[in-house]
């Protein structure tokens, strides 16, 4: 989230690879210990729904990533390399449940990604779970973004 | 299910890098391959079937079931190599990765790498001359809030991990009843050199609950942890102030 703060090309480099990295997970089934479900892996690469203008400036869609509750896409704003928005443009909501998560899910991880970039941090840890959907498209958005 | 691994690498040859992070993601999926419980021929899966031995399997089995072993003694049982009886190295294969990913990258001449694997963080060197790795902690409570920023001054490797409830409830399991865990804990952080155990640590300490949970984490040596409960206190071990910045 902080990626849009530093522009070197090493940066660059990493962040492109980056996208490989978040079309590949299914990783590890992870801690959760629920039913089983089969889930589809994304295409590894990052398709900006908008072509990048100037450099770091404009609207970028990440990738839609498949969760087990259904599909995650997240839309970024930039201006002048720094992230100003991000809002869910698809996300779970069949049932009550889901809307009831999305109620608060997603505003905290909008306010997430943007206080990364303004607390002067590198990254964050936390026991996230339904959202690694969201940021797994939010990656590919900045990929697409910084790309 | 799936995670996101997010790579930040400064400092080194940038071919040099590139080559080592394109392995490093391979040996990601190689993981995933042969460790997945989601996948029915997974050596882990055959393993737990007994259609495989260890011996017959990739030496890194072998490696993080000794690992898993470890946690299990340390952690008196509390951290677990099994879920309903089978065999599931889950709990301590994300972090193993994490951290194996992260040192690949340092043996390639990189500066400094922050890795994290679906939120739990690997920091080796320093992202630049002027300032160390700095990690937030996402508030469990607090939607989009901080509980804590983590430094890694003064030190080349340091591991930030959580573990807690989900938005979709308790993910995490008491091996002593094969339930979900009754804890008082919405989140536990821990502060350690290695990811491998941080992770392990922060899982055997969530399902323990935030009195033996904190009193176990402060016996264990370097290493910090915060605790946040249900009724929103926050509870740390008396070293963690000086990683805080």
């Amino acid at each position: 989230m902080h990626a849009l703060r530093k522009n070197h090309p090493l940066r660059r480099i990493v962040l492109a690879s980056a996208a490989t990295v978040s079309g590949m997970v299914l990783l590890l089934s992870l801690k959760p210990h629920d039913t089983p479900a089969a889930i589809a892996v994304t295409s590894p690469s990052a398709n900006p729904s908008t072509a990048p203008s100037a450099a770091g400036t404009g609207t970028f869609t990440g990738d839609s990533v498949q969760t087990r509750w259904g599909p995650v896409q997240v839309r970024i704003t930039v201006k002048g390399g720094k992230l100003t928005d991000v809002t869910a443009v698809a996300y779970p909501s069949d049932n009550p449940r889901d809307q009831e998560i999305n109620s608060y899910a997603l505003p905290r991880l909008r306010t997430e990604a943007l206080q990364a970039q303004s607390a002067d941090i590198d990254t964050v840890s936390g026991a996230t779970y339904t959202s690694d959907g969201y940021r797994q498209s939010l990656q590919s958005a900045l990929d697409s973004a910084t790309g | 299910m799936g995670t996101v691994f997010s790579f930040d690498v400064r400092g080194g040859d940038p071919d040099a890098v590139q080559a080592a992070l394109a392995e490093a993601v391979a040996g990601l999926h190689r993981v995933d391959a042969v460790f997945s419980t989601y996948r029915e021929n997974s050596q882990i899966s055959r393993l737990a079937r007994d259609e495989l031995t260890v011996a017959e399997c990739d030496p890194e089995v072998a490696e993080v079931l000794e690992l898993g072993a470890e946690a299990e003694r340390t952690s008196d049982g509390w951290f677990s190599l099994r879920y309903e009886g089978r065999l599931d190295p889950t709990g301590i294969v994300k972090g193993w990765a994490v951290e194996r990913a992260a040192r690949q990258l340092l043996r390639a001449g990189a500066t400094g790498v922050s890795l994290n694997g679906g939120g739990d963080v690997q920091l080796l060197g320093t992202p630049g001359p002027q300032r160390p790795w700095r990690v937030g902690v996402a508030d469990p409570l607090r939607p989009g809030g901080l509980a804590a920023v983590v430094s890694a001054a003064g030190t080349s490797e340091l591991a930030v991990a959580t573990s807690g409830t989900a938005e979709r409830g308790a993910h995490i399991v008491d091996p002593r009843t094969g339930r979900s865990a009754v804890t008082d804990l919405v989140a536990v952080t821990v502060v350690t050199p290695s990811v491998t155990w941080a992770d392990c640590w922060a899982t055997a300490a969530f399902a323990m609950g935030s009195r033996e949970g904190l009193r176990w984490l402060e016996s264990l040596p370097d290493v910090e942890a915060l605790l946040i409960t249900a009724g929103d206190e926050v509870r740390c071990t008396g070293g963690l102030a000086s990683r805080l910045g």
